[in-house]
């Protein structure tokens, strides 16, 4: 009802990828708290940073849908595969193909799309999460240029970033209307990194702080129009909401898949889980809403390549999908009883890897206001 | 160089199942893939093309229309061109015939690019009809020299390098070129395609020759041309006399074994 011909073919080869490269090594990656260069290499040469990218400058060119495969099925063998792509195709690039000069684009996509460069995204600060506006990094013109200062926190891919979309204040008087978009060279004198946080889950990738002292930005590294930079933020956002809901979708399909064949096995009062009444009422639930959040996002990605406004529908998914993702790990866990707390077990890991998907890229909180938002306009 | 891969698109064994009361295979739902050695062959030769650009890779199946499939896996992967034998008069061949209508289509290949191809590469066998004659036979057929069961080639200024699996170890071997290799399973698997080749090659129609497109005794193909009758097809009974002895360590299994033995009196 949703894909195509092509999308089939385009999720069928991330899912033989995810099967073969990054369930053998999800667990180890997380252990490791390291993403292997030669498998993100290899994810970059077959096209996985440049889905959503345009032909023109590197990427594929393909649609909404075409993604929303590719991150279901990479994110349901290991869902930190998924965040570097929705890094690449969302967080790094929208921002430039919303706002960006010809010459940005020419400059900054093709290596992205390749996956030979990578580009993080700094809006979030310590004491300015949800409440974006409230930022207080500051950029002071100076010549032809900028003076940038202030404090990222949480910044997704930091240690091995090349470029950084800093979102910093140029008229701070005006709040969240006073926002511009810089891009800056990690190696620039003046930036500076963290020491790397210790996460709770999706541990094979590197978040950390992102210090920017007097680093000096030619007016021409500007991304859009001075002061506009934080409606840049909020659309970048917005777009990569479907995205972060197929992380989600991704990592329930893989928690039932542990689950169910578990049940089958596993022998209690000398029968199978499976054979509990109670336990199938749980698994029948968790399987309900699966497929409830994937109709909701498939509908969001649908409705989007029809070139809809899809404001509600991508946040009433990236709600819905993550929230269930998280009831879904959790009672998948749950049939596993004890060794679903142990290591030993991968839904362990998923159980961590779920927890931050309902607070990344716009909270629960957010995207409720942001549903209430559209139906009371 | 020109290079030629013969493959065949064959079902997944890794997921089919026997009916326990016809005896045959369950076919329905089963996937579709690239036979296993055939995929080696062509990472082969995309190795050889890796190292020498100038290399031409060129893919050919027989085959039902749907064949195509697998070979847009292979363009995916990287392979120049593709070409489907597939005809009506085809179906049925067994491996005589099936190496006779490859060998004609090869020569109406060779035609058609204005070129010969200086090696010709196939899967050792199929994993589904497991014959291991359909390479041979071509290289018969062409009237080339062949080696079997490579696990490595190299092929450099006209000379091929090959070193093949034998019964007791290994053996390198080299032939001039034309040649056809048959290749078993090498250190490596054949490359994911990317998603660009992939969705090229599936946007492009698949070349097809048919009986019309190339000069082909009929008498000779399909099942009239096929000598093989098959008599009848069956599970083999499995030999459950043997005990299998697998300890925590070598030493213990040993003294198992030996323990066992002295037990029979063999000892």
């Amino acid at each position: 009802m949703f894909f195509s011909q092509e999308h089939e073919l385009v999720r069928e080869l991330a899912r033989d990828f995810a099967k073969k490269i990054l369930e053998p090594t999800a667990q180890e990656m997380d252990e490791k708290e390291d993403f292997p260069m030669d498998i993100y290499n290899e994810m970059g040469r077959l096209g996985f940073f440049g889905i959503k990218i345009p032909k023109e400058y590197g990427g594929l060119g393909l649609d909404t849908r075409s993604y929303a495969c590719v991150m279901e099925e990479l994110s349901r063998k290991n869902v930190c595969a998924g965040v570097l792509v929705s890094a690449a195709n969302s967080l790094g690039t929208a921002p430039i193909l919303l706002v960006g000069t010809e010459e940005q684009k020419q400059k900054y996509l093709p290596p992205i799309a390749g996956g030979k460069s990578f580009m993080a995204f700094g809006l979030t600060e310590p004491n300015a999460g949800s409440d974006a506006g409230s930022m207080t990094a500051s950029a002071v013109p100076d010549g032809d240029s900028y003076i940038l200062n202030g404090r990222k926190t949480f910044i997704t891919g930091a240690p091995i970033a090349d470029w950084i979309t800093v979102f910093a204040k140029t008229s701070p008087e005006k709040g969240s209307k006073g926002i511009t978009c810089f891009f800056v060279d990690m190696k620039q004198q003046g930036v500076s990194i963290g020491k790397q946080e210790e996460k709770m889950g999706q541990r094979a990738i590197p978040a950390c702080d992102v210090l920017l002292e007097d680093v000096r930005v030619p007016k021409s590294e500007i991304l859009g129009d001075i002061d506009k930079g934080f409606v840049t933020a909020m659309k970048t956002l917005s777009v990569g909401r479907i995205g972060v809901a197929c992380q989600a979708l991704g990592v329930s399909e893989n928690a039932m898949d542990l689950a169910i064949p578990y049940m089958k096995e596993r022998k209690q009062f000398g029968k199978t889980l499976s054979k509990f009444q109670g336990l199938q009422f749980l698994l029948a639930e968790l399987e309900t809403k699966l497929n409830a959040a994937k109709l909701l996002i498939y509908n969001a990605a649908y409705e989007m390549d029809a070139g809809r406004d899809v404001t509600k529908a991508a946040s009433m998914a990236k709600y819905y999908a993550t929230e269930t993702c998280l009831e879904i790990v959790s009672g998948a866990l749950q049939m596993f009883g004890g060794y679903g707390y142990s290591k030993e077990y991968p839904i362990e890991r998923l159980y961590r890897d779920a927890r931050v998907m309902t607070i990344y890229e716009g909270t629960t909180q957010v995207q409720q206001m942001v549903i209430a938002g559209q139906l009371l306009k | 160089m020109n290079i030629l891969v013969c493959i065949k698109q064959v079902p997944d064994t890794t997921e089919i199942k026997i009916d326990p009361v016809t005896n045959t295979l369950i076919r329905a739902g089963v996937p579709s893939i690239v036979n296993t050695f055939d995929a080696f062959a062509l990472e082969s030769a995309l190795r050889i093309k890796d190292a020498d650009p100038g290399v031409s890779v060129t893919v050919v199946t027989m085959g039902p229309a749907q064949a195509s499939v697998a070979l847009n896996t292979c363009l995916g992967a990287g392979a120049d061109n593709a070409y489907l034998v597939s005809d009506r008069a085809f179906g049925g061949s067994d491996t005589l015939a099936t190496s006779y209508i490859l060998s004609n289509a090869i020569r109406a290949i060779e035609e058609k690019q204005a070129q010969k191809f200086d090696l010709i590469l196939c899967g050792k066998q199929a994993i589904d009809g497991d014959t291991a004659q359909v390479g041979p036979e071509i290289a018969e057929q062409l009237d080339y020299p062949q080696i079997t069961y490579a696990t490595e080639l190299t092929a450099e200024k006209g000379k091929l390098r090959v070193k093949r699996e034998t019964e007791d170890g290994y053996e390198i071997r080299e032939a001039a070129l034309p040649a056809v290799v048959t290749v078993t399973k090498t250190a490596y698997d054949l490359r994911f395609p990317t998603i660009r080749r992939l969705l090229d090659a599936y946007a492009a129609e698949t070349a097809v020759l048919t009986a019309e497109d190339f000069p082909v005794d009929r008498e000779r193909a399909g099942l009239g041309g096929s000598p093989t009758k098959v008599r009848k097809t069956f599970v083999p009974e499995r030999n459950k006399t043997g005990m299998k002895i697998e300890e925590a360590t070598g030493a213990l299994s040993a003294i198992k074994l030996a323990a066992q033995l002295s037990a029979d009196g063999i000892l």
